[in-house]
């Protein structure tokens, strides 16, 4: 079940790319890890950035969430150094019928829209909401350090 | 044996004969069960079931089914009331924590608002009943893509029809045209099921999706699958999706009873492992009443002891829930680390700060106030002149005074110690005495075997052991007990029943240590009878005396304990 939903989101990812983001196998032989892209939003301080993420799919996809992480390093309240994610619809609120590409999506306004009152990285988030340009500055350095 | 006897009756075609070898059998199992009257009288201190003691509660035990019966009955209640259907019953009181009387009265203020909450009623409504010419995108509800609007076209007519259907009897659906179910992509699966919302998915999907929510997740409130849809599963459309998964629906029940019994103070669930007996203590229910009495309980299982009142898995009398709990959470956080203290350091004999020697000689400099003293004698150092290695003035006034200075710094961490090794020892000493019975055991059954003695000749040891286990853990309880009573009359009675019973809990373990050769058995086994009856005798008395004290409000503790009145003497 899960190999044939996996094949059906590729195609319909090769169909119809989302803006911003790519995805798909790393390997042709294992269709359960993937890699993506996302391109910082022109409206953040990530604009500019290509950053990598690492997607690997549970046996029992998609009635379990696909677990999401940054290979690149990245500078925001949600997303800690090993790359990982604090984002609802990867836990609690995965629901079946999401995607990949929804959750690329999801990830990319998380990127504009940081949710610093549930933070991964306290000390970020304290900043994004105390001093908002020196936040801005930092994660305009580290775009310009990791991601391009 | 009886059924074999039975089995083999079949065989017999005369019908006189059978019940003649019933009669016969169910005699004998009436001697056997005379046999062990007889015995149990030999311990006319022995609990009768009947009466209720002091120190004991009044509670039931129910079955999973007898809770389910509960449930029922307030589903039928809340659906009667109000109006609904009994699964949209069941939601709205699961939402509502099971409280009837704010459900009834939410309800009645806003019946819509909580509906939705409750996960029965769509936030907003269905697609189907957007008009197929709409021009609404529904881009929020990508999941019925392509397909969706020429079923919504042939739907509304129905539409009303199924709606109100919907929350009865979740039918599935065949679908003339070809189904893509957009969870796993599969055109091939002929039923699909939905709730009332109408998003649609195969049938397989639905019992993947519920099995994986009720048996690794443990949720029994499981969400529509469509991303942001809030309907929640009714329990009929799970029970009827999962009706080839007994094991799933099982454990759905038990989740749903658990919940119930969680929010319910009057009824708690067994603690012990895949247990799932509930055990209902009315009496119990008020944090008031945990102040008079300590509601040991057990379930169906008689040997799954535990406290009603708090989280403690055994019989913690005759201390009651609150203070049971400050000493084991004193215990945790201070009985090593006041032991390594004892042991290995001295305070300074001026400021009191707890100093640990670790190396160098005998001349001590304190770090905080810079008093020089000597580790030996603990008096001044400028007393003691050149003689840097050795001390020879332990018997000088100033030495003495600052022994004394430290002997009473350190009598309230000697107190506590006190009552905490005896409380350690009572409970080692409990582990002690049944690994020695499990070896006078195999001691018995050989001599059962080799004299010509019956089981129920041997059977005496075990009983002793059975009440020494027990009154070693009242006795545990009771330093716990001790140390947070305030030195007056009645503590001193307390500590007297507690002497008498450890002396008679000490010389039956004595006896139960004894050699025993076949020969001395008549004897042994008249005089640990005889111990036995008086240990349990002395734990009546402590119980039921601490147990009074407790209604009668006599107990006065050394600390503030929650529910009595501020401690006067607190302890240093």
């Amino acid at each position: 079940m899960a190999l044939k939903r996996i094949n059906k989101e590729l195609a319909d990812l090769g169909r119809d790319p989302p803006s911003s983001c790519s995805a798909g196998p790393e390997d042709e032989t294992d269709m359960f890890s993937w890699q993506a892209t996302i391109m910082g939003p022109g409206d953040s301080p990530y604009a500019g950035g290509v950053f990598f993420l690492r997607i690997n799919f549970p046996t029992d996809y998609p009635f379990k969430p696909p677990k999401v992480s940054f290979i690149t390093k990245i500078y925001h309240p949600n997303i800690n150094n090993n790359g990982s994610i604090c984002l609802d619809i990867l836990k609690e609120q995965w629901s079946p019928a999401l995607t990949v590409s929804k959750v690329l999506l999801s990830i990319c306004s998380m990127l504009t829209d940081p949710n610093p009152d549930d933070p991964l990285v306290p000390e970020i988030a304290q900043l994004y909401k105390t001093d908002r340009q020196l936040y801005e500055k930092n994660a305009k350095e580290w775009t310009r350090k990791y991601a391009t | 044996m009886s059924s074999e006897g039975s089995d083999v009756d079949f065989y017999y075609d005369d019908d006189d004969e059978m019940i003649v070898d019933d009669d016969e059998g169910s005699a004998i199992s009436e001697d056997d069960m005379d046999g062990i009257d007889t015995y149990r009288d030999d311990y006319a201190a022995q609990p009768s079931s009947s009466k209720r003691k002091i120190y004991e509660v009044e509670f039931d035990t129910l079955p999973q089914e007898a809770v389910e019966g509960l449930i029922r009955k307030d589903v039928e209640y809340i659906s009667s009331i109000l109006g609904v259907e009994t699964d949209a019953a069941s939601l709205l009181l699961r939402h509502m924590n099971w409280n009837k009387e704010k459900l009834i009265e939410r309800y009645m203020e806003d019946s819509a608002a909580q509906s939705a909450k409750a996960g029965i009623a769509p936030v907003e409504p269905p697609p189907a009943q957007i008009p197929p010419s709409s021009s609404r995108s529904s881009s929020s509800r990508s999941v019925k893509t392509s397909s969706a609007p020429k079923r919504v076209t042939r739907r509304t007519t129905a539409e009303s029809a199924l709606k109100a259907k919907a929350l009865l009897t979740p039918e599935p659906s065949v679908e003339p045209e070809s189904f893509l179910c957009p969870i796993c992509c599969d055109d091939s699966q002929p039923k699909t099921l939905s709730l009332v919302c109408d998003h649609k998915f195969c049938a397989d999907c639905w019992v993947h999706h519920l099995k994986n929510k009720i048996r690794v997740e443990g949720d029994y409130s499981i969400k529509c699958m469509a991303s942001g849809c809030t309907l929640i599963a009714t329990d009929s459309f799970v029970t009827s999706t999962l009706a080839e998964e007994p094991e799933s629906v099982e454990r759905y029940k038990e989740l749903i009873v658990r919940s119930f019994v969680a929010a319910n103070k009057a009824l708690k669930f067994c603690p012990y492992p895949s247990c799932t007996y509930t055990v209902s203590c009315p009496n119990a229910a008020t944090k008031s009443a945990l102040t008079q009495m300590v509601p040991t309980v057990h379930c169906a299982t008689e040997s799954h002891k535990f406290c009603f009142g708090c989280p403690i898995e055994s019989d913690h009398r005759p201390v009651i829930c609150g203070v049971a709990k400050m000493w084991l959470k004193k215990c945790e956080d201070d009985s090593e680390t006041a032991n390594w203290i004892k042991s290995n350091t001295k305070e300074c004999s001026k400021c009191q700060s707890t100093i640990e020697k670790n190396g160098g000689c005998n001349h001590m400099t304190c770090r905080k106030c810079k008093y020089e003293f000597c580790w030996v004698c603990m008096g001044p150092w400028s007393e003691h002149g050149t003689t840097w290695y050795s001390c020879n003035r332990f018997d000088e006034a100033s030495g003495i005074e600052a022994r004394d200075a430290q002997a009473r710094s350190r009598a309230s961490l000697e107190r506590y110690l006190h009552y905490y090794n005896r409380w350690a020892n009572h409970e080692q000493s409990a582990k002690l005495s049944a690994d020695m019975y499990a070896k006078t055991e195999k001691k018995m059954e050989e001599m059962q075997i080799t004299s010509n003695l019956s089981w129920i000749e041997v059977q005496f040891a075990k009983k002793a052991a059975d009440e020494l286990f027990k009154c070693r853990m009242t006795l545990k309880w009771t330093y716990a007990m001790a140390y947070y009573l305030q030195k007056d009359n009645e503590k001193e009675i307390f500590e007297a029943n507690q002497s008498d019973l450890e002396q008679a809990v000490e010389s039956l373990t004595e006896l139960l240590e004894s050699p025993i050769e076949a020969e001395d058995i008549p004897v042994l086994r008249q005089k640990m009878t005889d111990k036995t009856v008086y240990v349990q005798k002395r734990s009546e008395i402590m119980l039921e005396d601490t147990a009074k004290g407790f209604l009668e409000n006599r107990w006065r503790w050394n600390v503030n304990v929650d529910g009595f009145e501020p401690a006067t003497v607190l302890a240093d």
